[in-house]
């Protein structure tokens, strides 16, 4: 069971390391490349705490082998961060709205709901619901998290 | 949850993944979305030797109409499929029942191929193969050969492949949409979650209004998708009333055994099989009927 050698383009940067082929993608990237924003909760597909971008969509990281990912582009919520690392507008909103408690959703709930953002920057409620269907939170009751989201449409609208 | 020790193999053509499945033997598996291979593989209910990752073959992905079949290539992803034009419009059943297929962030690996190869009781892209009675194509180092959906799903999480066989593509036959309506329903603990039942159904009704074609099946509370073949026939000819329809699907009782678990219990799953067979018909026959006002 040899080790792979596995480059990827994080948040725009070319990083390598050396993974067996049962390392998963959250586990090289926090272990390997030293990326811990992402989060790993349940670690078989079920609470989306491990969302990443992988080539513009979003995925669960637990739920691939990070030898599969190789010669991909990832996005984590390391990669929202402005240039100055100052909060995305989403960030912000989060920040804003209290749409966390505990923590530990947040990275994945920021990706799921980035990558709604930039497909549709326009979600109603429903939309917003479904975008965020797949992540668990078990602190906000949700409604908070959907209202950064509502904020943060706000402003790209009213900013166009 | 750490997966056990296994070999990779990143594979560009279908002939060499043939070719790794049989060199393999017993214990290679076939990995594309790889959203239950790699749960079951943290959870060690899956243990493979080696893993063929068939992710860059440019071959196994696509969508294309060939007549009256829509063809879908088997690592096609479940994302791209939902929102492919073609099958929003000459497969409506499949787009409908695609939006209820995990979550998006699953969606965006998952594929067609591996949901029909995992065979999930509750699966819904399975359903729908079954319903429609969609033809599935399978090679190996020994040749090609199709199987009928009938002839593919054969208990839960089990097909009729062999070992060193891999899905290549899936034809779903394309009705005549004049006159035809479709119904999907589904009960589950949450949305996107695995479904407790879950029925499809499509007819095409003749000028008079009464059933020329109907396909309905079940899944959820059988260990694997169920064509109702019986009352297909039971139906045809009718106008498909509510009562007809009603008593129709008394008839599912007698066919399937539903087991308890965790999230519902024997009675329960049958009771909710049989409302959702009666829906999944009566919206069918509305979207058909919605065609002759």
């Amino acid at each position: 069971m040899s080790e792979h050698k596995i480059t990827l383009t994080v948040n725009g940067r070319e990083m390598s390391g050396y993974a067996e082929a049962r390392v998963t993608l959250v586990d090289f990237l926090r272990d390997v490349l030293g990326q811990t924003g992402t989060h790993i909760g349940c670690e078989h597909g079920v609470c989306g705490a491990c969302s990443v971008v992988l080539d513009g969509k979003p995925v669960r990281s637990c739920l691939m082998y990070a030898v599969m990912a190789d010669g991909h582009e990832i996005t984590t919520v390391e990669g929202l961060e402005g240039p100055e690392g100052e909060l995305s507008p989403l960030q912000d909103a989060f920040w804003e709205n209290h749409a966390m408690q505990c923590g530990y959703c947040t990275p994945g709930m920021l990706i799921a709901t980035h990558t709604l953002l930039q497909e549709n920057p326009y979600p109603d409620e429903a939309e917003i619901r479904e975008a965020i269907g797949g992540n668990l939170c078990r602190c906000t009751g949700y409604q908070q998290i959907v209202e950064a989201v509502q904020m943060t449409a706000k402003k790209i609208r009213e900013a166009s | 949850m750490k997966a056990a020790p296994f070999d990779y193999v990143r594979v560009s053509s279908i002939d060499e993944a043939c070719q790794a499945l049989a060199d393999g033997g017993e214990d290679a598996r076939v990995i594309a979305g790889g959203q239950t291979l790699i749960p079951l593989m943290a959870m060690r209910l899956a243990r493979p030797a080696l893993l063929i990752d068939i992710n860059d073959v440019k071959e196994l992905s696509g969508i294309a109409v060939d007549s009256d079949h829509l063809v879908i290539k088997a690592r096609t992803r479940q994302a791209d499929t939902l929102s492919s034009e073609i099958v929003q419009e000459k497969l409506p059943l499949l787009a409908d029942a695609l939006s209820h297929v995990g979550h998006t962030q699953t969606r965006n690996r998952g594929t067609v191929g591996g949901s029909l190869v995992n065979a999930d009781p509750s699966a819904e892209i399975p359903l729908i193969a079954q319903t429609l009675g969609a033809i599935i194509v399978a090679r190996s180092t020994r040749g090609e050969r199709t199987i009928a959906a009938g002839d593919f799903f054969d208990s839960a999480m089990s097909t009729t492949l062999a070992p060193d066989e891999c899905l290549t593509e899936v034809h779903f036959p394309i009705w005549s949409p004049e006159n035809t309506g479709f119904g999907f329903h589904e009960v589950s603990i949450r949305d996107s979650d695995f479904a407790l039942a879950v029925a499809a159904a499509q007819t095409t009704l003749d000028a008079g209004g009464n059933v020329q074609k109907l396909a309905v099946a079940i899944c959820g509370a059988t260990p694997a998708a169920l064509k109702l073949t019986d009352i297909e026939e039971a139906l045809i000819g009718t106008d498909l009333n509510d009562d007809i329809i009603k008593v129709a699907c008394a008839k599912i009782d007698d066919l399937i055994d539903p087991q308890s678990d965790v999230h519902a219990d024997a009675a329960y799953r049958g009771r909710v099989a049989k409302v959702m067979a009666r829906r999944a018909i009566s919206d069918a026959r509305d979207g058909a009927k919605g065609d002759l006002v």
